[in-house]
């Protein structure tokens, strides 16, 4: 029990500062449930970060998987509230009046400001999600020719993902 | 990972929807299928999804209401296509709709989540599955690195507001400082620089006017 209320409150605590959606969070996520809590390896929340990707669904389920690391059933149940509740309410409570704010300066001035920090947020996901799953040179080669062929062809995200699995399972990366 | 502006939903023309008729609403019912349905089909990005649904296939809002609701979303923290349910089912039936549209979404895929985590609780410590995850790791870091340039081409004045995201990035990776406190530190000095630039053009907006 003990357990499970420190799940939802630190990641209810990480909801509140998630700017930039939950792909974002990914670096604090690992620095809470790998470094501080101790709740899993490296290895394994990078396979449940790989599981997420290859799942449908919005990517905040994530911590779902990470709440079941750490829980079981309850845990994930205990990490996917915490992770969508705290904010749901404030917009609930926020959605009628967002007309009169749309155009306040100060609105905008946060937008624009928080732009460059979700670039670095994302950035230092994707650096956390290769160091965690132990990525040799040939895994390295791998997320970088995704990052280039994304870019230059985007195509559909699950094709990298297919791609990724059929190099492992090759014994390639 | 595919909330970069790129991505956002076009605003196009579309034909003025004044008031919803009530007849439209969806039922309770509905709006749950509907998104079980969203949920459930979203690989990478529901968010076209939704929008599809809720302007084009059911015409529930115009696209220029939902760009307004996802503008809000998409600025405050935490899961957007969450915070986008309870805005939508907020709108149609208060409270209850907010609880019944979340839960759409999520359910379909937290089970099949669960499914999953069970086999990995079975078969992840086999040398193969191992080795497929790793793969699948490392193309999803790939496509993280790629969503994070896209969303680096569409910052405005780069020159000013990039160092902050190499900031932030030595911080987290390098210096594995908590999130939190950074966050609210670095978010003051980039919105106040954004704040003081948008009041200087502003001011040199009115000058300009009021010198021709």
């Amino acid at each position: 029990m003990a357990l499970l209320a420190d799940l939802f409150l630190q990641f209810s605590i990480l909801t509140v500062v998630a700017f930039g959606g939950i792909t974002a969070m990914l670096p604090e996520l690992h620095r809470l449930v790998v470094e501080q809590r101790q709740w899993m390896d490296d290895t394994t929340f990078a396979h449940l970060f790989a599981i997420a990707q290859a799942a449908p669904g919005p990517n905040l389920l994530v911590v779902s998987l990470i709440g079941w690391k750490v829980a079981g059933i309850p845990g994930a149940i205990a990490a996917t509230l915490a992770i969508s509740l705290p904010m749901s309410l404030v917009i609930f409570f926020l959605y009628r009046h967002w007309e009169r704010f749309r155009d306040a300066p100060w609105r905008e001035a946060i937008q624009t400001g928080v732009a460059p920090l979700a670039v670095g947020l994302v950035c230092a996901s994707g650096w956390l999600i290769g160091a965690s799953a132990g990525l040799d040179l040939r895994g390295i080669l791998l997320t970088l020719a995704c990052t280039g062929l994304m870019l230059a062809r985007g195509w559909h995200p699950l094709w990298y993902i297919g791609a990724g699995a059929a190099a492992g399972a090759l014994g390639l990366v | 990972m595919h909330r970069s502006p790129a991505d956002a939903p076009r605003t196009a023309p579309e034909p003025p929807h004044p008031a919803i008729p009530p007849a439209r609403q969806p039922g309770l019912w509905d709006l749950f299928l509907a998104c079980s349905r969203v949920g459930l089909s979203g690989f990478g990005g529901v968010l076209p999804l939704l929008r599809h649904f809720l302007v084009e296939e059911r015409r529930l809002m115009s696209g220029a209401d939902f760009n307004a609701l996802l503008g809000l979303c998409q600025f405050l923290p935490g899961s957007n296509v969450v915070n986008l349910a309870v805005c939508v089912g907020a709108r149609f039936h208060g409270a209850r709709g907010a609880v019944v549209a979340t839960t759409g979404l999520l359910l379909g895929p937290f089970l099949v989540m669960m499914a999953l985590a069970t086999a990995y609780g079975v078969w992840g410590h086999l040398a193969v599955v191992q080795d497929m995850l790793r793969g699948v790791a490392a193309a999803g870091a790939g496509l993280l690195f790629a969503t994070a340039l896209k969303m680096a081409r569409n910052v405005p004045e780069r020159w000013i507001y990039l160092p902050f995201a190499a900031l932030i990035l030595v911080a987290l990776v390098i210096l594995r400082l908590p999130l939190p406190p950074l966050m609210l530190a670095l978010l003051g000095m980039t919105g106040l620089i954004a704040y003081r630039r948008a009041r200087r053009a502003a001011r040199l907006a009115t000058t300009a006017d009021t010198d021709s």
